[in-house]
């Protein structure tokens, strides 16, 4: 089975790099893009029956730095 | 006086913090990052900077979780004294010995030069050496050095003088102009910019040095 870990960003941290993206495809002639923000994936293969519940702790421990990040689990 | 330098893959100043400590009149160990104990009878740990485990996932994230940071963490809350410039304050904000975040400099650049740095407060045994409002010059050599916290943490680090060191010209977009901060009990400081790189004659500025004498002389006298 597999997880999927999506880490932002938390809303209102300033987010030097998607404002260089946001400025990058202004440059391209892309119009109207309001706001970007960058963040990552991180893809988990997982013995069978582990739960979200762990992968959760895995966040909190590791995968992301609540100070300054929220994170989202997909399980498939 | 017994100061020991942790080594993650990566480090790359670990040697200089050393000669640093040494030239003050530490007696130094270098301690591999897979180590569970710290040396018996240490009283500062050196956490140095560089790119632990390549910056991978977050700066300071992997080393923040390595075996020797377990022993770190143990020997803070004892009492016992952390200095961690750059990668080491990156690590020891990641472990929650220290408050806040750093995140990539506000301009995206990786900086890498000389920049004035404010005294904060004199009250820690980092910075007895100077007075508040002393401008020194330290370099700095980073990428992600922005410091950041909520606004309550911020308020609480001024309200507290916990604040050790301001840039005299914020060159990364850090909150509040903070280059380092200390810990709850002054013992454990996490600073950006690298005094090790200015201890000593030969590294043409010696504006560090008083950091690691003054330092060495309270740790040897308590």
């Amino acid at each position: 089975m597999k997880a999927r870990v999506f880490v932002m960003l938390k809303d209102g941290v300033l987010d030097p790099q998607g404002a260089a993206v946001q400025h990058a495809l202004g440059g391209l002639g892309f119009e109207g893009v309001e706001g970007v923000r960058q963040g990552k994936v991180i893809e988990l293969d997982l013995a069978k029956g582990t739960t979200e519940e762990t992968v959760r702790e895995m966040c909190e421990k590791l995968l992301a730095n609540t100070v300054i990040e929220s994170y989202r689990i997909e399980m498939a | 006086m017994k100061a020991a330098v942790i080594v993650f893959p990566g480090s790359n100043c670990d040697r200089d913090l050393a000669t640093a400590f040494a030239a003050a009149g530490c007696d130094v160990s270098m301690v591999w990052h897979k180590d569970t104990d710290l040396p018996a009878g240490v009283d500062i740990v050196g956490i140095p900077g560089g790119f632990s485990f390549g910056d991978y996932l977050r700066c300071g994230a992997i080393a923040a979780n390595s075996p020797i940071c377990r022993a770190v963490k143990a020997h803070a809350d004892r009492g016992g004294y952390v200095f961690g410039p750059c990668n080491g304050f990156q690590i020891l904000t990641e472990t929650g010995l220290l408050p806040g975040a750093l995140l990539r400099n506000a301009g995206l650049k990786y900086i890498c030069r000389t920049v004035p740095l404010v005294v904060a407060t004199s009250d820690s045994v980092y910075t007895r050496g100077y007075d508040a409002g002393d401008t020194i010059r330290i370099p700095i050599a980073h990428h992600d050095g922005n410091y950041t916290a909520d606004a309550a943490t911020l308020d609480r680090l001024e309200a507290e003088d916990r604040i050790a060191f301001r840039y005299g010209a914020n060159p990364n977009g850090s909150a509040r102009d903070i280059a380092g901060i200390l810990s709850e009990n002054r013992r454990v400081l996490g600073l950006m910019p690298h005094p090790e790189r200015a201890a000593d004659a030969a590294q043409g500025n010696t504006d560090g040095a008083p950091f690691f004498r003054h330092l060495t002389e309270a740790l040897t006298a308590a």
